[in-house]
């Protein structure tokens, strides 16, 4: 890495090393957690109060308020995992994997979350739970892919080979990515098209942007904060005879 | 706005609802989970290096 500027690749040196970044991580939680919560509140206030009823869906729209966070870091927290998996790859990061692995089950949640959001979204406004139109069923197929990295990984007994074979599975899906974001344009869905990532103007009122651009903003802070608790665990986990955890545990007592 | 009229959402209660609870559930069990897992692994750790010292 030698045409990585010595202060850089140094700080990533010591800021990946696994005690360094515990006490980090430990050192930041408190703060993001403040600040999920300022988000989180805040958001909420505004799109469930302050924000007008829609004058076709009525307050049936108010789950966009998660429903489309929670798509968007679906996709976002997928595309984190392909790039910690090509770290993990050409630079045999340990972080990088332990990232990866521990980003896998906060993705399948929200992906999650879009999916049955959304059939309680689809139910009043298109009549139905479900169909197999092209945005739904990209969706769902990410679900398996998250679904596929978590077993995957637990079912490799050497960590290493595990880690690798997940880094690989989620270079592989990220393929689907692009297909979920274009799918509402490439095909004629059922799913209503983009209202806000729309390059001349989104074609939403601002009292109804802003809270969901804060509570974009919160669940992308609850990201940080679940996977630094996730990596917490992985890192005790896979160093549980080392020196550090060692450390860990007589300061507990 | 009475707060009947706030939980009645315009009459889609039964689906805003419903989707703000799960969300919440899922973010809670995703973050609580691996806290209450590093908890009892560490005190697992701690339980094995004692009995080591003796």
């Amino acid at each position: 890495m030698s045409w990585i500027p010595t202060p850089i690749s140094r700080f990533f040196h010591r800021t990946s090393s696994p005690p360094h970044f515990y006490a980090l991580a430990n050192r930041w939680l408190p703060w993001l957690t403040a600040l999920f919560l300022l988000l989180l509140g805040a958001g909420l206030y505004g799109g469930l109060y302050l924000a007008p009823a829609d004058y076709q869906q009525g307050d049936s729209y108010r789950i966009i308020y998660v429903h489309v966070p929670a798509a968007w870091m679906s996709l976002f927290i997928y595309v984190l995992m392909a790039v910690m998996g090509a770290i993990a790859l050409v630079w045999r990061m340990k972080l990088a994997e332990v990232m990866l692995i521990s980003s896998a089950p906060i993705g399948a949640g929200f992906t999650f979350i879009a999916l049955v959001t959304g059939s309680l979204w689809g139910k009043p406004m298109w009549g139905t739970w479900w169909v197999w139109d092209a945005r739904l069923t990209s969706e769902l197929i990410l679900l398996f892919l998250y679904l596929g990295v978590i077993s995957l990984y637990g079912a490799i007994e050497d960590k290493k080979a595990a880690a690798k074979a997940v880094s690989i599975l989620a270079l592989v899906g990220v393929v689907n990515i692009p297909i979920i974001h274009y799918s509402v344009e490439w095909w004629n869905t059922l799913h209503q098209g983009p209202t806000v990532t729309k390059i001349d103007k989104p074609s939403i009122h601002v009292s109804m942007l802003v809270p969901l651009l804060l509570m974009a903003l919160a669940f992308k802070v609850y990201y940080l904060i679940a996977v630094l608790q996730a990596a917490k665990l992985e890192l005790v986990r896979r160093e549980a005879s080392s020196q550090w955890v060692k450390n860990l545990l007589e300061t507990k007592l | 706005m009475s707060f009947e009229q706030f939980l009645n959402m315009g009459g889609y209660g039964w689906y805003v609802w419903p989707s703000y609870a799960l969300t919440a559930l899922v973010l809670l069990i995703n973050c609580l989970s691996p806290m209450l897992q590093r908890k009892q692994l560490l005190r697992q750790l701690a339980l094995k290096q004692k009995r080591g010292q003796r």
